[in-house]
C-alpha cells in the first residue's frame, strides 16, 4: 500500500508522458516519489497515449531521424504557427533540450521506430514511438515502477493548497475515498481542460455539445482551474482550443487519432446550409489540418459535410466508419441529410469552375478553380465520377491553451511575478507558455519531455535542501 | 424460424466480422506499422474479404506487440484485440481446409482429442507389445544389435510409421492447397524464386516475433525475446530428432550399421540434443501461456495447443529417458512408451496446432509476393 501519511520529497499530479518524465527525473536524482493518475490503470496517461512522436533538434542523423533539424529552423517553425504568440526564451530552451529527448525516453525503456512510410512524412523533424504513444507511456510506467516510485491510479487531486507561494499539501479522491497527502514539493502535470464541457460552455455556449474531445476524458481541469483560482499567473487564450477535422460519428470522447479525416483537400466541404466556407485546397493537409476543427466548429450545428467521387477514395486514408455513397448527387444529399437541389447547384458550380491541370496528390498541384468564391486553389478536380461519397465532419477538440505561467526552471509564477517557492507544472497545463495558437506535430510531447525532466530535477533539489 | 438466415457454411464467423471492424480502426491508425508484417500487408488493402482476413491472421505470428500498443485496446469503446480475434480465425481457417473435408470438426475439442489420441497410442503399443512379446525379452535387458526391434519388430515399427506419417504429409499438403487457392491464390503471380526466398529467411529467424527487433509482449507489455527463442529450440528440436531418424534410415539401409548406436554416434547426438531442445522449448512455451496476459489470448484455442506442446514434450522426454534406461531391463516398457506417444503425434499433426506451420508459411510467402510486387 502507498503510505499517504509520510511526507513526500515530490508529489507529481497527473499520469502522461510530462508527469512521468518529471517522476523519473526526480526519483533518478534521489527523492521520494508518488504519481497521483485520475485514470484507472488500463487508460492511464492522459493524452500521451493518444500521440506518435516528439520532436526534436539534431544536428546531424540519428538513427531514428534523418537529415539534420537546427534550432533556427525550429524556432522558425514555433514562430510560424504560434504567429508570435510564444516565449522566445521558453520556446528556445525547449527546442535546445528537445536534443536530449529521444535519448532521455530510450533509457527509460520507450523504442523508437527506425523510419516511416505514413502519409505525414515527418522523419526528418520528428521521432516516432514503436506503436505510438501507448507504448510509450508503458515504457515509461514499467521504469518508473523498476525505480520505486509509487503510482496511485483511479485518484484525482482536487486541490493543492497554496499559501504565498508555498504548495502544503493536496487533496485527493482516491478511488472514491478522500485523502490529503503532503509533499516537499508538488509538480502538476494535470493537462488542460479540453474534457470539461461545462467549462467550454462558457466560452463556446451550446456548441461546445457538439464537440468530440478526441483524447482522454480526464483532461477535467480541475487543477489547473484550481491552481488559477489561487492566484497562480495564468496564460493563453482560455477561449481557444487546437481540434481536427473529426467523423462526426466518432465518439464523444476519446476516439483518439483514427477519428480524424484526411479527405479534406480532395474533397469540397459544405455545411449544414450547403455553402462551401473555406479553401479545401489551401495548402497540403499537414500544414492545414489542424484549422479545420476551428473552421468546423463556427458553422451551424457544428456540422460539415466532405464530398468526394470515386476518383478521389485513395488519394487519403480510409475512414474507420465507411462514407455515405450513392449514384447520384441528389441521393448523397438524401443520405447526408443536405438539401439535394442545393447540393446539386454547389457541386455544379464548382465543376463549372474547376481549370483542368496535372493532379499531383501530394503537393501543391494547378489543378484549381477560377471564379468561385471560396476558391480551391489545389487538387480541384470535377466531381462527376459516380459513386459519389460523402463524410460528414465534425470539430474534434485535442487540447486547449489555457495553462499556468511558469519560469525556465518550470516554477509556477505567483500573481506578483515571483516564481513558486515549490510547485512545479510541466506538460499541457504550461504548454500555452510557449504554444500559444495553432499546431506543430510532436511539439507537446517535447515540452512535456523537457519540462517534465526540469521540473523533477528542480524539485528533488527543493525536496533535498 | 431461422429461414432469413444465410445456411452456416455461407455465413461468416463471429470472428471474421469481429476482425473486419478491428482493422477498419487499424488501416485508419497504422500506429503498429512496425511491430510486424500484419500491418503493412494490411494497409495494401482497403476492403477485407473472407480471404484477406484469413490470410492476414495466419500471418499473425501472436506476438501481442500491437494489443499492448493499442490505444483502443480493451476497456476502451473499442475494445480492439487482434491477437485473439487472429487466433480464433486461424483456428477456424485449420478446420475449414482440413482434408478430408469432414475431418475439420477435430479442431473443435481439439485439446481433448489429441490427449485422448495420446493415451490410446500409449495403451495400444503397451497393450500389444505385452500381449504378443514374450515377456522374458520384454522385461530383460537387451543389448547388442537390434535390442529395440527385439521388441517391436522393425517392419512393424517402419510400416505404421510410415503410414500414419505419410498420411500427415499428404493430409498437411492437401490442407496446403485448399487454404492457398480458398484465401486468393497468388493473385496471378507465377511462383518465383525471390519470395520463396524471403519467406524461407522469415521462416527460420521467425522475423515476425521480433518486434521490430527488440522481442515481443511475450507476459505482459515488457518486450521479451523468451517465446521467440523457445519457438526456436522447439523447431530446432524437433529438425534435430527429424534428422537423426534419417540419419538412422541411412545407416541402416545404406550402411547396414544396425542399432542401438553409440551414445556419440551422428543419429543418437542429433536425437539427444533435438530431445533436450525440443523439451526446453515445449515446457518454456507452456509456461509462458501460464503466465501470460490472458486478454490477448482465444481461451478456445488454448486447449489444443496445451495438448499439443504437452504432447511434444512427452515425446522428447520419454525418447531421453530411452536412451538413459536403453540397456536395462526398462528399456522395452519405455521403448513401447516412446513409440506410443510418437504415433499419436503422427496421427494427430494434421489435425493438431501442428498445422499451422503449412499455413503460416504459405502466409509469408505470399506476403513476400505482395511486398515484391508493390516494390517493383
Amino acid at each position: 500500500m502507498v503510505d499517504l501519511t509520510r511526507i513526500w520529497d515530490v508529489v507529481v499530479v497527473g499520469g502522461g508522458n510530462a508527469a512521468l518524465c518529471a517522476a523519473i527525473t526526480a526519483r533518478e536524482a534521489g527523492a521520494s516519489v508518488l504519481v497521483a493518475e485520475h485514470a484507472p490503470k488500463a487508460m492511464r496517461g492522459g493524452n500521451s497515449r493518444h500521440t506518435r512522436n516528439v520532436r526534436a533538434l539534431h544536428p546531424a542523423p540519428t538513427g531514428v531521424l534523418t537529415e539534420s533539424y537546427l534550432e533556427e529552423e525550429y524556432w522558425d517553425d514555433l514562430l510560424r504557427v504560434t504567429g508570435g504568440r510564444t516565449d522566445e526564451h521558453l520556446a528556445r530552451t525547449t527546442i535546445r533540450a528537445s536534443q536530449h529527448a529521444p535519448g532521455f525516453l530510450e533509457e527509460c525503456g520507450v523504442v523508437f521506430q527506425p523510419s516511416l512510410s505514413g502519409t505525414l512524412s515527418l522523419s526528418r523533424t520528428n521521432a516516432f514511438f514503436l506503436g505510438g504513444g501507448k507504448a510509450l507511456i508503458n515504457a515509461l510506467y514499467r521504469t518508473a515502477e523498476k525505480l520505486g516510485i509509487a503510482v496511485l491510479y483511479d485518484t484525482e487531486v482536487q486541490h493543492i493548497e497554496v499559501k504565498d507561494g508555498f504548495a502544503t499539501e493536496a487533496i485527493l479522491s482516491c478511488r472514491g475515498f478522500p485523502e490529503r497527502v503532503r509533499a516537499k514539493t508538488f509538480i502538476a502535470s494535470a493537462g488542460g481542460f479540453q474534457a470539461n464541457r461545462e467549462w467550454l460552455r462558457k466560452y463556446w455556449g451550446d456548441a461546445a455539445d457538439n464537440f468530440q474531445i478526441r483524447g482522454t476524458p480526464y483532461a477535467q481541469g480541475t487543477v489547473l482551474k484550481d491552481l488559477l483560482a489561487q492566484g497562480i499567473q495564468e496564460v493563453g487564450d482560455p477561449t481557444q482550443f487546437h481540434a481536427v477535422a473529426n467523423d462526426a460519428r466518432a465518439p464523444m470522447e476519446d476516439g483518439g487519432l483514427a477519428m480524424r479525416l484526411d479527405c479534406v483537400p480532395f474533397a469540397i466541404v459544405v455545411n449544414r446550409d450547403v455553402e462551401r466556407f473555406y479553401d479545401e485546397g489551401e495548402d497540403v493537409w499537414p500544414k492545414r489540418y489542424a484549422i479545420w476543427g476551428r473552421l468546423i466548429a463556427q458553422q451551424p450545428d457544428q456540422r460539415a459535410y466532405a464530398i468526394t467521387d470515386s476518383k478521389a477514395l485513395h488519394n487519403y486514408l480510409p475512414s474507420v466508419f465507411p462514407p455515405e455513397k450513392a449514384g447520384t448527387i441528389a441521393e448523397l444529399a438524401g443520405k447526408l441529410g443536405l438539401d439535394a437541389g442545393k447540393l446539386e447547384r454547389v457541386v455544379a458550380d464548382y465543376n463549372a469552375s474547376v481549370r483542368d491541370g496535372t493532379f499531383t496528390p501530394m503537393k501543391p498541384d494547378d489543378c484549381r478553380t477560377e471564379g468561385l468564391t471560396p476558391p480551391k486553389s489545389h487538387w480541384a478536380r470535377r466531381i462527376d465520377t459516380p459513386p459519389f461519397y460523402g463524410h460528414p465532419l465534425r470539430p474534434g477538440i485535442t487540447f486547449t491553451f489555457l495553462g499556468v505561467k511558469v519560469n525556465d526552471r518550470a516554477r509556477v509564477l505567483m500573481a506578483d511575478g515571483k516564481p513558486s517557492a515549490n510547485l512545479f507544472a510541466s506538460g499541457e497545463i504550461m504548454a500555452g507558455n510557449i504554444l500559444g495558437q495553432g499546431y506543430l506535430a510532436g511539439f507537446g510531447m517535447a515540452i512535456g519531455t523537457v519540462f517534465g525532466r526540469l521540473a523533477g530535477e528542480e524539485a528533488a533539489r527543493h525536496a533535498r535542501n | 424460424m431461422q429461414e432469413t438466415e444465410a445456411p452456416r457454411a455461407e455465413r461468416e464467423s463471429d470472428a471474421m466480422i469481429e476482425a473486419r471492424r478491428n482493422l477498419e480502426v487499424c488501416n485508419a491508425c497504422r500506429y503498429c506499422e512496425s511491430y510486424c508484417a500484419v500491418f503493412p500487408a494490411m494497409a495494401m488493402r482497403r476492403e477485407f474479404s473472407t480471404g484477406d482476413l484469413t490470410h492476414l491472421a495466419n500471418l499473425c505470428h501472436g506476438c501481442k506487440g500491437c494489443y499492448h500498443a493499442c490505444q483502443y485496446a480493451p476497456p476502451h469503446a473499442f475494445g480492439i484485440n487482434l491477437p485473439a480475434t487472429f487466433s480464433t480465425i486461424r483456428q477456424e481457417s485449420y478446420a475449414t481446409y482440413a482434408w478430408p473435408a469432414g475431418m475439420g470438426g477435430a479442431f473443435e475439442r481439439n485439446g481433448t482429442l489429441v490427449s485422448l489420441l495420446a493415451a490410446l497410442g500409449v495403451a495400444l503399443v503397451l497393450i500389444l507389445t505385452a500381449a504378443l512379446q514374450d515377456p522374458t525379452v520384454l522385461y530383460s535387458a537387451q543389448r547388442g544389435e537390434g535390442a529395440f526391434f527385439r521388441v517391436i519388430p522393425l517392419w512393424l515399427m517402419m510400416g505404421i510409421a510410415g503410414i500414419t506419417f505419410g498420411y500427415a504429409i499428404i493430409a498437411m499438403a492437401i490442407g496446403g492447397v485448399r487454404y492457398w487457392r480458398g484465401t486468393g491464390g497468388s493473385g496471378g503471380a507465377p511462383l518465383a524464386a525471390a519470395p520463396v526466398a524471403d519467406a524461407a529467411v522469415d521462416i527460420v529467424t521467425l522475423r515476425n516475433l521480433g518486434g521490430g527487433g527488440h522481442g515481443c509482449n511475450d507476459v505482459d507489455d515488457s518486450f521479451a525475446m523468451q517465446k521467440r527463442w523457445l519457438h526456436q529450440a522447439m523447431f530446432g528440436g524437433f529438425m534435430l530428432c527429424f534428422a537423426a531418424t534419417t540419419v538412422g534410415a541411412i545407416y541402416h539401409n545404406i550402411f547396414g550399421w544396425h542399432s542401438p548406436y553409440d551414445f556419440l554416434s551422428l543419429p543418437v547426438q542429433l536425437g539427444t540434443w533435438g530431445g533436450v531442445f525440443l523439451c526446453i522449448g515445449t515446457a518454456g512455451l507452456i509456461r509462458l501461456k501460464i503466465v501470460t496476459d490472458p486478454v490477448p489470448v482465444a481461451k478456445q484455442v488454448l486447449g489444443g495447443e496445451y495438448a499439443m506442446l504437452l504432447l511434444l514434450f512427452l515425446v522428447s522426454a520419454t525418447g531421453l529417458l530411452l536412451l538413459a534406461v536403453r540397456h536395462t531391463g526398462a528399456m522395452g516398457v519405455m521403448l513401447a512408451i516412446h513409440l506410443g506417444l510418437v504415433l499419436a503425434l503422427f496421427v494427430a499433426l494434421p489435425y493438431s496446432k501442428m498445422v499451422h506451420g503449412v499455413y503460416r508459411g504459405l502466409a509469408l510467402l505470399r506476403n513476400a509476393q505482395e511486398k515484391r510486387r508493390t516494390a517493383g
